[in-house]
Order: structure tokens, then sequence, then C-alpha cells
């Protein structure tokens, strides 16, 4: 009924290589982007901008990076919280000694860098497999997190250890600072979101990509079969953390304006990246999105529910949101351990042939 | 003897007994990764919930008292009685086997099969789970372990050693800390009683059929399930002693449940399946990370326990892959 492949008639390479060959697929595509282009930015208030949109796009560009790792390449990772504190602190130390830089350069030139760092500790992984290597990337995130607190250069000899955003504009529009309207914040993070997303797709069903799945199915047998996997795993932990290192730097600079390296970028953050990614899908760049979406809206709601519904003490719903996040984080896995995305697929399966199953 | 030599021997001693410490959380990854290959990150969480239990039955605490507060506006907190020491401790042994009941029935059970990253994360999401469930029943609040163990410095140990410098040098003695002697002995019998039960008992003997080979231990008739709920609860069982000793160290609280990091590069050291080198790599993290705390830490700013050890566990792993003693990783296309 919704899926209809006849009549798709492909006369082109370039046609049949397309990332949405279904007609119904690409309109609903370009529909997404104009909601969230043009719609959104119409009914974006300062709190839906900063409790739910800003950081659904911030943690989905982590995701996606972590997906790419992870998902694709199969190298568990456990150090996403300290590579987005790379890419927080190379923003500020760029925004602070370039004054006149343009944000986009700062953003991309943070995520460069923790691409650098993030491949550097990808290293090991060509010995170390499994959970030898997340518990190894552990490394990562205590080291990076103890040496940005360390050391007094990253954050500018600041008495207080923090760092903060000053304001920026980017074509006359103020995008960070405590002057910076939620409409053009969130358009700066959208901006990259789908361009990242972008790039992410097509790395992934390219030659990149294919190494990378080779390698996660099984790495041996894509060595012999002539993937380099020195190549592979380390061009995996480098976009997944120039990934990683953007949405640092976006978290840093225009969601939360100030921040402070253990605080903001704990072991916690790691986990939560990793929950996004499973949850939403292994290797699935809508499965980035959804899980992404998930892990923001929930706390919000359970936060609205318990605390705004019900009048609890806050402390209580706290601890009532981690017995939730943790059960449903199991629920999850018990029903669906291919997380959202499949869920979607097998929908999408489900709505082509309806409402003739048989 | 010098002074700085004598430090030094100081420190290492300490190092030992911390390592001891690491040893007994690495102690039940260590099992549980064995019998059913799970990484199970929940151990450290497993503590603090063994830790609260053992606190809360022994002082008589209502659980649940600040939900119920909470729903129905009462204002109850303690039943009013105290429970012996030891009625307590089998009380919360007896909790630590029902929780193990419970996750095999309710997660295991329906996990068989899936990929390690999966069941790796069900242990995540069951550690957020119970390091909430956990402050729901009892509060979130610091409390004081007492269950009889001594604490403080070991007085004679100072005044014994105290004429061991040179003349003239500024000395006062070797200072350790009784309550982690108790538990290195603590640890010795546990590895002992351990190592005799898995060698010498029909169940330990299924327990490492099991180890050994899931399919195999199931064609000669030995039941998974059943094996897991004993290796879930000898776990709670070794979670619980480390609860008590963290617990009597550092207080019962949240930050309890964070000694699974401390665990972590003890594990990648020693291997995820060896006994020993969770004992033997425990120690040599406790000495490496206080004696480079000790003598490198001042000069780049302090703090390194963090990730000293991750580092070395990593150094190490790049020479052996598996770990000091874990089994060699063969591969086969």
């Amino acid at each position: 009924m919704f899926y209809r492949e006849s009549g798709d008639f492909k006369k082109t390479y370039q046609k049949d290589s397309q990332t949405f060959p279904i007609k119904f697929d690409r309109w609903r595509y370009y529909f997404v982007m104009l909601v969230a282009f043009i719609v959104i930015p119409m009914f974006l208030t300062d709190y839906s901008a900063n409790a739910v949109m800003i950081p659904f796009l911030v943690w989905a560009i982590a995701a996606l990076g972590l997906n790419i790792l992870v998902g694709y390449c199969g190298q568990l990772s456990l150090g996403t919280g300290g590579f987005m504190a790379v890419g927080a602190y190379s923003t500020y130390k760029l925004m602070t000694s370039f004054p006149g830089m343009d944000m986009i350069s700062v953003i991309l030139l943070s995520g460069l860098v923790t691409a650098v760092v993030g491949a550097l500790f990808g290293l090991p992984s060509l010995r170390i497999k499994g959970f030898y290597l997340a518990v190894a990337t552990l490394a990562a995130q205590f080291f990076l997190v103890w040496l940005l607190n360390k050391v007094p250069w990253f954050y500018n000899y600041s008495a207080s250890g923090q760092i903060s955003a000053p304001q920026r504009e980017l074509f006359g529009v103020i995008i960070t600072g405590p002057h910076a309207t939620p409409v053009s914040a969130y358009l700066f993070c959208l901006i990259f979101a789908v361009g990242l997303a972008w790039i992410a797709r097509n790395l992934t069903r390219g030659r990149m990509g294919r190494s990378w799945m080779a390698i996660r199915d099984m790495d041996i047998a894509a060595e012999i079969i002539g993937v380099n996997p020195l190549m592979a795993k380390l061009s995996a932990f480098a976009v997944s953390s120039f990934f990683i290192g953007v949405s640092g730097a976006l978290l840093f600079s225009v969601y939360l304006g100030a921040a402070e390296v253990t605080e903001a970028f704990s072991i916690n953050v790691s986990f939560a990246v990793l929950f996004m990614v499973i949850i939403g899908g292994l290797g699935s760049i809508f499965g980035s999105f959804v899980g992404a979406a998930f892990m923001v809206l929930m706390p919000v709601l359970l936060k609205n529910i318990l605390v705004g519904g019900l009048g609890w003490p806050t402390d209580v719903a706290a601890h009532f949101e981690f017995i939730i996040v943790g059960g449903l984080i199991l629920i999850f896995l018990i029903v669906e351990p291919h997380g959202l995305a499949k869920m979607a697929r097998v929908l999408k399966e489900k709505l082509r042939l309806w409402p003739f199953p048989h | 003897m010098s002074a700085d030599f004598l430090y030094t021997i100081e420190v290492i001693l300490n190092g030992l007994m911390a390592g001891v410490m690491y040893s007994l959380v690495a102690l039940g990854f260590v099992l549980i990764f064995k019998a059913s290959g799970i990484f199970n990150y929940a151990q450290g969480v497993m503590a603090l919930f063994a830790a609260l239990t053992l606190v809360g039955i022994q002082t008589g605490q209502i659980p649940f008292a600040h939900l119920i507060n909470a729903i129905f506006g009462t204002n109850v907190h303690h039943f009013g009685w105290q429970v012996p020491t030891v009625l307590a401790i089998a009380l919360t042994v007896g909790v630590m086997v029902v929780f193990a009941i419970i996750v095999e029935r309710y997660i295991l059970h329906h996990l068989v099969n899936q990929e390690p990253i999966i069941l790796f994360m069900a242990t995540i999401g069951l550690a957020y789970f119970m390091e909430g469930f956990g402050e729901i029943m009892w509060g979130s609040d610091i409390k004081t372990l007492d269950v009889g163990l001594p604490s403080g410095g070991s007085l004679w140990l100072e005044e014994y050693t105290l004429g061991w410098a040179a003349e003239g040098e500024r000395y006062y003695g070797m200072y350790l800390d009784k309550l982690d002697m108790v538990a290195s002995l603590v640890a010795i019998v546990l590895v002992v009683s351990l190592t005799i039960f898995s060698q010498y008992t029909t169940t330990g003997r299924a327990l490492r059929a099991v180890a050994d080979d899931h399919q195999a231990a199931l064609s000669v008739g030995i039941s998974l399930r059943t094996i897991w709920v004993i290796v879930w609860s000898i776990a709670g069982f070794v979670a619980l002693v480390a609860g008590i000793m963290w617990g009597a160290k550092s207080g019962v609280q949240f930050s309890l449940s964070l000694i699974a990091l401390k665990a972590l590069p003890v594990l990648m050291l020693g291997g995820f399946t060896s006994i020993p080198g969770a004992i033997i790599g425990g120690l040599i993290i406790g000495v490496g990370e206080k004696l480079f705390e000790y003598a490198i830490g001042p000069l780049i700013g302090g703090a390194t326990e963090n990730w000293f050890a991750y580092m070395l566990a990593l150094m190490f792993l790049v020479f052996r892959p598996q770990g000091l003693f874990g089994e060699k990783i063969i591969e086969r296309v």
C-alpha cells in the first residue's frame, strides 16, 4: 500500500545507487528535512530548544560517531566522554586564541584534533580485541579527563578550572554565548547533524564502510581477502572521533556554554552514548538518531511526570529515573536486541505487504 | 636503613593491601565471566547493594521508607530494632541468592545466545536498575558499616619499626591500616575456599565443566540454569565481602559502585578467566599505582591513581593481548 516498488524503475546506475531508492522513502526524507529546517524553528521556545532539540542533535552526532566505531567496525569503545572533552577543549582554545575565526572552521578543526587523538588511542586495537579493548579505551577516558583537568593551559589558567564559551557570530547571527537565540543555536546544530549524517551514510556504504564491516564480521578473514586492518581500524577510530569531537564541541559551545571536564565528560557520558547506540540499533544511521531522541526525551518526560505530575521529592524521582532507565534498557535488549532501527525495518516490511500479508 | 627506603617499603606494602581490595571486586567478575561469558559490569553495584542491604537489615531500616513517605505522606524510617551482625550477614546472603535467581530467570534466560556486547549492555542496564533500586529501598545518605572489624593504623607495627631508621632521621614508624590487613586475610581465605570448592565438590566440578564448554556440559546433563544461579549467588557473596570491606573503609555510599572501575584494569592485566590472575593483577596494580603516585605523581600534578592502572594494563596488553594468565586466544577463519 505505502511502499510501492512497482513503478520505480531505474534506468541509470546513478538512480540505482541512490540512498533512498523507493519514492515514498525519498519524499518522507524531504518532508522530515522540511519540518526540521522550517517548521520546528517556527515553534521553538527557549525550553523546547534547550531541554529537547539541541541536546538531541548534539547527542545524535555523538551516537553517530560511536555507531561508526561499534556498529560498523565492531570495536567496542568506552572512551566517548574523553573524546568529547577533547573536542570541547580544542573549541575553547581555538575560540579564545583566534577570536576572528568563524565558528564552522573552529568546530571542524576541533573535530580534526579529536580525530588525531582518537586514532592514537585506536592504535592498541590492532593487538587488543573484544572486551579487553573496551576496558583499554577506558584508559583514554580517564587519562584525557585527568590531563584536561590538571594542565592549566587547557582552561587558560582560570581559577575555577571551568571553560566558558565567549560570544561568537556566524553571518551576523549570534550563535554562542548567553545572547544566542534558541533558533540560531538549533539551526547551527542542525546543519552539522544533517551534514555529518550525510557523510556517515555515504562513508558507510562506500569502500571504507565495507572494509569496516568486513573487519567487524571477522577481522582475520577480512585481512585474508585484502582489507588492511591497520587502515580500516584506524580510519574507523579517526572518523568516529571526528564525529564525537564535533559533538563535544557543540555540546560545550552551543548547548552548555560552560563546562567542567570531570562533570560534563565523565564516564557516565560514555555509557549514555553507548546506550543510545544500542537502543537505536547497531550499524544504523537512523538508529543513532532514534536512540539519541529516546535517551534525551525519556528523562525529560520522567521528570515532568514524577516531579511535576505526582509531586515527588526530586531525590526519589532521580532514583526512580535510574530504575526506569535501567529497566527499559533491559526490556529493550530482551525484546529487540537489535534496537529500534530493527523495529522500524520490521514495520517497513509489514507496511510493504499491507493489507495483504500473505 | 634510611627513612626513604623505609617509606618506599611502606608504600609497597600499602599498595599490596590496596591491590587485595581491588582483587576482591575483580574475583566476582572472573567467576561470572568464566561460567557464562558475561562481562558483568554490575559487580560494583552488587557490592553497593549488598552493603546497603546489610546496613539496612542490621540497623532495622524500613525498606522503601522514602517511597512510602512520598506516596502516603507518612514519616517512617526505622523498625526500631537491631539485628545481630551474623544474622544480618546471613540474611543479606539470602537476599543476594534471591537476586541471583531473579537475574537468571528474568534476564539471562531471555538473552541466551545473544552477542557478548548485548549481554554486557544488559549488565550495565542491570547496574543502573540496581543502583536506583538499592537507593530507593534503603535511602541514599552515607551510612557507616559496623560489623566489628578493627579500624585505624596498627600501633604495634608503628612502634616496632620506629627504631629501624638510621640515627638522626625523622621517622615515625610504618603506618598500615588494620582493616587492610584483615581484608588481605579474608581475601586469602576466600580464594582458598573458592579453589577448594571448585576442585573438590561436585558442584564445583560442574562449574568448571560449564566454564570449559557450555554445550559439552549440557550434553552430560549439567543444568546451565542451575549453574548460572549458583555462580551469580557466589558472585553476590563475593560482592558482599567486597562491600563489607570497602564499606567499612569508606562508608556505604553511592561511590562504592565505582570500585568496579578500579577492578577493570586488574581484570585486563590478570586475564578475564583466571582467579589467580585477578589476585596477582590486583597486587601489581596496587603496588604500581601507589609507587607511581609516590615517586612521579607530585611531579605531574598528582591524582594519577585514576588512570595509571589503565595505562599500565594497556601497556601489558599490547604485549600479551589475553592478559597475564588468560587463556590463549585462538582465532580461526
